[in-house]
């Protein structure tokens, strides 16, 4: 070496040293995170630290994308990777290709974390918990097609309420691909509106298998759907980020398929209830009817309905026959009075006395002659007696002295 | 009303609110008669929803062109 040489070949150099060493080549390393930053690029650098030292890091985006928790600064993480220099700067690097939080298991950790961080954003709230159908037309199975979770959710959808029919969309429920196909499969199920509720789910299995209900892209996909979800996954204790999301959490697949439907008993004995209660009811407005009736036949005039009739013909009887003797009496009374008048009338009657010789003289103009200075000697004068009138000559005229006055 | 076919859930409340109101009983007889009839009707119709109900399950995929396809559905693996 006593050639000099450019910074290029000097780093290209100590780079191939490294790069040669069997240790530098996949070490495992316990840190502090300091300095995370995620690029454009999707890269993510950060620099790794304790307590007297740091190591500058990088973790490319294909090996990001593995990730199931998001590093932050501070956390204690192990990390493995290799180490090599960058040219450019001449500084080594630690190129990871793994990282996992030191301490706890890294599933464990990644779930506490996006329930955490789900949670602060609001979408566990009780509020959004959409109510489920209360009898379902349509229900979707976002599960696996084979094994025994989905035969189980049909066997007891169909026993308790065979009314609803299954719409069951097949999705991989572990493995790479499953979070998407189960988000795919809830989106599709929204946009062609084809059920009124949905259970997704899967049979029990590790935590590692049943992870998919833990993507932070299914619990968003759950909780924008506008169809109710129920989440079944796994066995009773196992608990998961669907779990959180959905509407309502089912323990397994056959309890959601208990709780997404009612059980055709229930209604049963409730249709049962109802009949009895239509009969009693209807019978109870019957009888009713016919106790009012009971009751208005025992009125006196639906008992003889000809006996307000005959009193009526009675009273008017008795006042026809009052009308009829006020009516004589008056008669009778007139009669005595025109008797009485007539009476008086014919006693007064000056033709009454003409029986008894007294007689009424006329002129000839018809004027009764009362005095003598009426008549001049040689009037001719009519003489009414009783039977006739008899005409005679005045002759002669001699006042009596009695007659003066009268 | 009659000519639209009541789904379980429609009649089942038409049926509770008939029930309610004959228990009331402050309807005309022709009412209560009327409201009988038809809350028998409904019952019977409930009970033969149930008693003929057969599960119709079925599959739901996309296929390549995109579309919708229904299919019977048959449990994998058996």
């Amino acid at each position: 070496m006593t050639e000099p040489i450019s910074v290029t070949a000097l780093n290209q150099y100590v780079k191939g040293l490294l790069d040669r060493d069997r240790l530098l080549s996949q070490v495992l390393v316990r840190s502090e995170i300091s300095n995370y930053k995620v690029y454009p690029s999707g890269h993510h650098y950060f620099t790794l630290k304790d307590a007297e030292s740091s190591v500058r890091c990088v973790m490319f985006r294909r090996e990001a994308a593995r990730l199931r928790f998001r590093p932050e600064n501070g956390m204690k993480v192990v990390v493995s990777g290799r180490v090599t220099v960058f040219p450019r700067d001449g500084a080594y690097q630690l190129y990871c290709n793994q990282m996992v939080p030191d301490g706890v298991g890294e599933l464990a950790f990644a779930f506490e974390q996006l329930k955490n961080r789900l949670h602060r954003e609001g979408l566990f709230d009780p509020a959004r918990k959409k109510p489920l159908p209360a009898f379902p037309d349509t229900i979707a199975l976002v599960t696996s097609p084979a094994g025994a979770a989905v035969r189980d959710m049909i066997r007891i959808l169909g026993a308790r309420w065979p009314l609803a029919k299954v719409l069951v969309i097949p999705v991989r429920v572990q493995g790479v691909e499953a979070p998407e196909e189960i988000c795919q499969a809830l989106d599709l199920v929204n946009a062609a509106d084809m059920a009124d509720l949905i259970i997704t789910g899967r049979g029990g299995g590790s935590m590692e298998d049943l992870w998919a209900f833990n993507e932070e892209e299914v619990a968003r996909a759950i909780c924008r759907s506008r169809i109710p979800v129920i989440s079944a996954v796994g066995h009773e204790p196992d608990v998961t980020i669907a779990d959180f999301a959905a509407d309502v959490r089912a323990s397994t697949p056959s309890n959601g398929a208990e709780l997404a439907v009612p059980h055709q008993q229930d209604l049963r004995d409730r249709l049962a209830h109802l009949s009895v209660r239509l009969e009693q009811g209807m019978e109870r407005e019957l009888r009713h009817r016919r106790e009012r009736l009971d009751r208005l036949k025992t009125s006196p005039f639906l008992q003889s309905p000809l006996r307000t009739i005959q009193e009526k013909r009675l009273l008017l009887d008795y006042q026809q026959q009052r009308l009829v003797r006020g009516m004589a009496t008056c008669l009778s009374g007139y009669q005595q009075t025109v008797g009485r008048l007539a009476a008086s009338l014919e006693a007064l009657s000056p033709f009454k006395v003409l029986g008894r010789g007294y007689a009424i003289t006329k002129k000839q103009d018809g004027v009764v002659v009362s005095a003598i200075r009426q008549v001049k000697v040689g009037d001719t004068l009519s003489v009414q007696v009783s039977d006739g009138t008899i005409t005679c000559t005045a002759t002669g005229k001699e006042k009596h002295r009695w007659r003066k006055k009268s | 009303m009659a000519e639209k076919k009541l789904t379980f859930e429609q009649s089942m409340s038409r049926l509770e609110e008939i029930v309610a109101q004959l228990e009331r009983g402050d309807h005309p007889l022709e009412d209560s008669l009327s409201l009988y009839e038809e809350g028998a009707k409904l019952m019977k119709q409930c009970v033969t929803m149930l008693d003929r109900a057969e599960q119709k399950v079925r599959k739901l995929q996309l296929d390549e062109n995109g579309t919708l396809t229904e299919t019977v559905f048959v449990p994998e693996g058996e």
